[in-house]
Formats: structure tokens, sequence, C-alpha cells
């Protein structure tokens, strides 16, 4: 066994024609966390019905070994946050994300769960899970689509695979400096306590650019084959 | 039968009480769904009184909701007859005046038992300041407990004789009542307002 550096690509699958098969730990490892990524099982509005549309028979996330829903945080990998995250809930979204074990990635599937979406302007709804968590993927739509969801699974299937375990550009799991929680927001006059996680999110300095850069985004022509 | 004329003469003579405490709102909307605007203090036995009358037998109270009407101006003309001059005629003025904004809980009745409804009662707060009592429905229909909560929540009209008056939806530290119509949620990023239709002051009425 050798090391992924080190291995020539073509003369590994060459090798993998002739039946041999080299592999390093750390793909093997990669390989394995991707194909069996448990979801936590929670759903906020309605991107969670689209979420469970996507494990139903006709589109089938059993597919990409993602089906094991996990009701407690404990046994899951994966949060999907589908949908409307209200200040309300927005401390137990966190709480929960705290309580997963690493390696553990998020989802920010749908508009709400992005920047608020259509209720952007609500007193009461968290313009984005990423002011208080790190999120891997995000899946816009109004809903979106379960074959978007799909999309967005093999997308951060291969962003584990990508993944390295140890050296520089190593995954979050596996950097001692990166938290494997972050603090919970409190209930305040007019909204949580703080508003944001700094470390995680800046409001933008300049109002009219875009928040998000959207480069890990899926976009709708992406996923319609 | 549930027609607010028939309920009046009803409550005339079934609660002399109640006289000149109680009078039809006409519902000026496409639904045309008049109301019985109910003075606050007699809102009790009035609502005992609808429940329990054998006629009417509103058992059922299926929504509570609040309203709330800003302070409005209102242009009227005036025809008032003046002497200029010894000479006397008359003189149409429009005058500008301001009606005082008020909080509302709308109450809508069904009789299981009998099969009508809905019957609407209004009940109108003094004001829009805090803490804008009005009574209580919950001891009367038990089905109001939450959403009169609803409303202490979202519109702060504080319900005397409510049995657990918290809020429901928000938290208990949240200032402010978000579904009055000068609601303006304070912006925690520090960018520049968007601006909506109440940050400019032009909310629906």
């Amino acid at each position: 066994m050798t090391t992924m550096g080190t291995t020539d690509e073509s003369l590994r699958q060459d090798l993998a024609r002739r039946g041999v098969h080299v592999t390093s730990l750390e793909s093997l490892y990669n390989w394995g966390r991707a194909h069996s990524l448990w979801p936590l099982q929670f759903g906020l509005a309605c991107c969670a019905i689209e979420m469970i549309a996507a494990t139903m028979a006709r589109h089938d996330l059993a597919r990409f070994g993602a089906e094991v829903f996990r009701p407690s945080p404990r046994q899951a990998d994966l949060m999907i946050v589908a949908g409307t995250v209200t200040k309300k809930m927005a401390p137990m979204v966190v709480r929960l994300y705290n309580q997963m074990a690493n390696p553990k990635y998020v989802i920010a599937m749908g508009a709400c769960a992005i920047s608020g979406g259509p209720f952007r302007e609500g007193y009461n709804v968290l313009r984005g899970i990423d002011r208080y968590l790190p999120v891997d993927l995000y899946i816009p739509g109004c809903p979106p689509r379960p074959e978007a969801l799909l999309h967005g699974v093999i997308r951060l299937q291969e962003l584990i695979r990508g993944e390295k375990l140890s050296g520089p550009g190593r995954s979050r799991a596996a950097d001692p400096a990166v938290p494997g929680e972050y603090p919970i927001p409190n209930y305040g006059p007019a909204g949580l306590r703080p508003p944001f996680n700094p470390d995680l999110w800046q409001p933008p300095s300049d109002p009219d650019a875009a928040p998000d850069d959207g480069s890990d985004a899926v976009t709708p022509r992406e996923t319609t084959a | 039968m549930t027609d607010p004329d028939r309920l009046l003469s009803l409550l005339e003579a079934g609660l002399p009480g109640s006289a000149g405490r109680v009078r039809r709102w006409t519902n000026p909307g496409p639904s045309g769904q008049d109301a019985l605007l109910v003075d606050p203090d007699a809102a009790l036995e009035v609502a005992l009184f609808l429940r329990d009358h054998p006629e009417l037998q509103l058992d059922y109270c299926s929504n509570v909701t609040g309203v709330d009407w800003l302070p409005r101006e209102v242009t009227e003309s005036v025809t008032t007859t003046e002497t200029v001059g010894g000479e006397t005629k008359e003189v149409t003025k429009k005058v500008t005046r301001t009606e005082p904004g008020y909080l509302e809980a709308v109450y809508h009745l069904y009789s299981v038992a009998l099969r009508h409804g809905p019957v609407i009662l209004r009940l109108r707060a003094a004001g829009r300041e805090a803490p804008a009592p009005l009574p209580s429905l919950t001891p009367v229909w038990r089905s109001a407990e939450f959403q009169e909560r609803e409303i202490f929540d979202l519109y702060g009209i504080s319900f005397s004789g409510h049995p657990d008056l918290r809020r429901l939806l928000l938290w208990d530290e949240f200032e402010g009542h978000p579904m009055r119509k000068d609601y303006v949620a304070p912006d925690e990023d520090g960018l520049p307002a968007i601006e909506t239709a109440a940050a400019k002051g032009e909310a629906n009425r």
C-alpha cells in the first residue's frame, strides 16, 4: 500500500485493469465515508417534503448510500438544513450540529436556508444558516427538486473523496484547529444575539455585491439532464 | 338566524344590560360579513348569552384574530351657514381630522349543535398603546386560549381573565409586537435598509 501522491494515476488504472488494485488509506477511507452519508432526520419547511421525496422510490437516495436518515445527531454525518430557519429554531439547529460527531457536513437546501429566501424581511426568519454553521454545499431552489438534492449529494461525495486527512489543506474534521462545535445564539429583544457568528460569516462590505460567491452551488441547469 | 339584527333583537330581549353596548358593524368589504361590535365591558356577558341561548347555541369559537388599525386622516366636507356682511350663505369647507388608531380582536363563532354560523364579534381596545386591555373570552370558549395568546404576542392586546397569558410564538425576551402595521424589524447587519412599504410608512391598511 502506498500513498496517493506517489502513485501514478495512469499506472494505477492500468494495474486495476489487470486485476491489481492499488489504493491509499486516504482514498479508501474517503470512498467509504462518501458512500455511507447518514443524514440527520429533520426538516423545517416545504424543502423537507422534497427531501422526503428524494428518499422515496422514484428518486431513491439509497442509490448514493444516503438513505439512512438518523433521528439522533450522534449517529448522523450530514445535516440537510431543509427549509426556513426561524430565529426561534436557529439555536436548536446549531445545538444539533454541535451534537453531531466529526466528520460532519452541512447542506443548505433551498432559498430559505441559504439566505432567508422569500421570508428574508420577516421579523423571525434567519437570513441564512451559514451565519452560524459552516455550510459545505448550497442547493438553490424554492424548493429544489429531488434531483437537485441528489445532485447536491453527488457533489458532496466528490468533495469528500477529494479531502485530505493530513497536511496543509486537510479536511475540516482532520484539522484540530477547526472547532467541531459553534456557539449557540441566544434570544435577544429583537432577534438573536449575536446576529451572526463573525468567524463564519460577515455582512458583505458592498451591499450591492452578491452575498454568496456560489462556487459550490448546484444550479438548476446542471441538474436537469 | 345569525343575522346581526336578529342577534341584536335577541340580545335586547334576553340581556337588557347590553342595550347600547352592542351594535351592528357593517363590513364595507366584498364579503359583506357584518359583525357585532361589542363594548369590552359587556363582552363576557354577551359571549355567555350567545353561547347559552337555546336558539343560538354558539358553542364553537373557530378563530380569533387581531387587527391593527393605524391612526388615519379623514377629510370631510363640512357645510356651514355663515353670515358675512349681513348676507347669510352656505359655505362648504374641507376639514381634515385624525382618527385615533385602535386594536381589535375578532371572534368567529359557530354552532355545531344547530349548524349555523359564523357570528362575528369584534372587540375594540381603547387605543394602540400597551397594555391595550380587552376581556378574555377563554372562560367562555376554551379554544380561544392559544389564539388570544397569539394576539397578545403579535399585537400586544392584553386579555384580562386569560388563564395563561404568555407569548405564544416568540420568546419571552422579545420586545415589540411584530404584526402591528408600524413594526419595523431592526436591521442587525448594519446594511443600508431595504426600502419596504413598512419602512416608508406606507403600511397597508
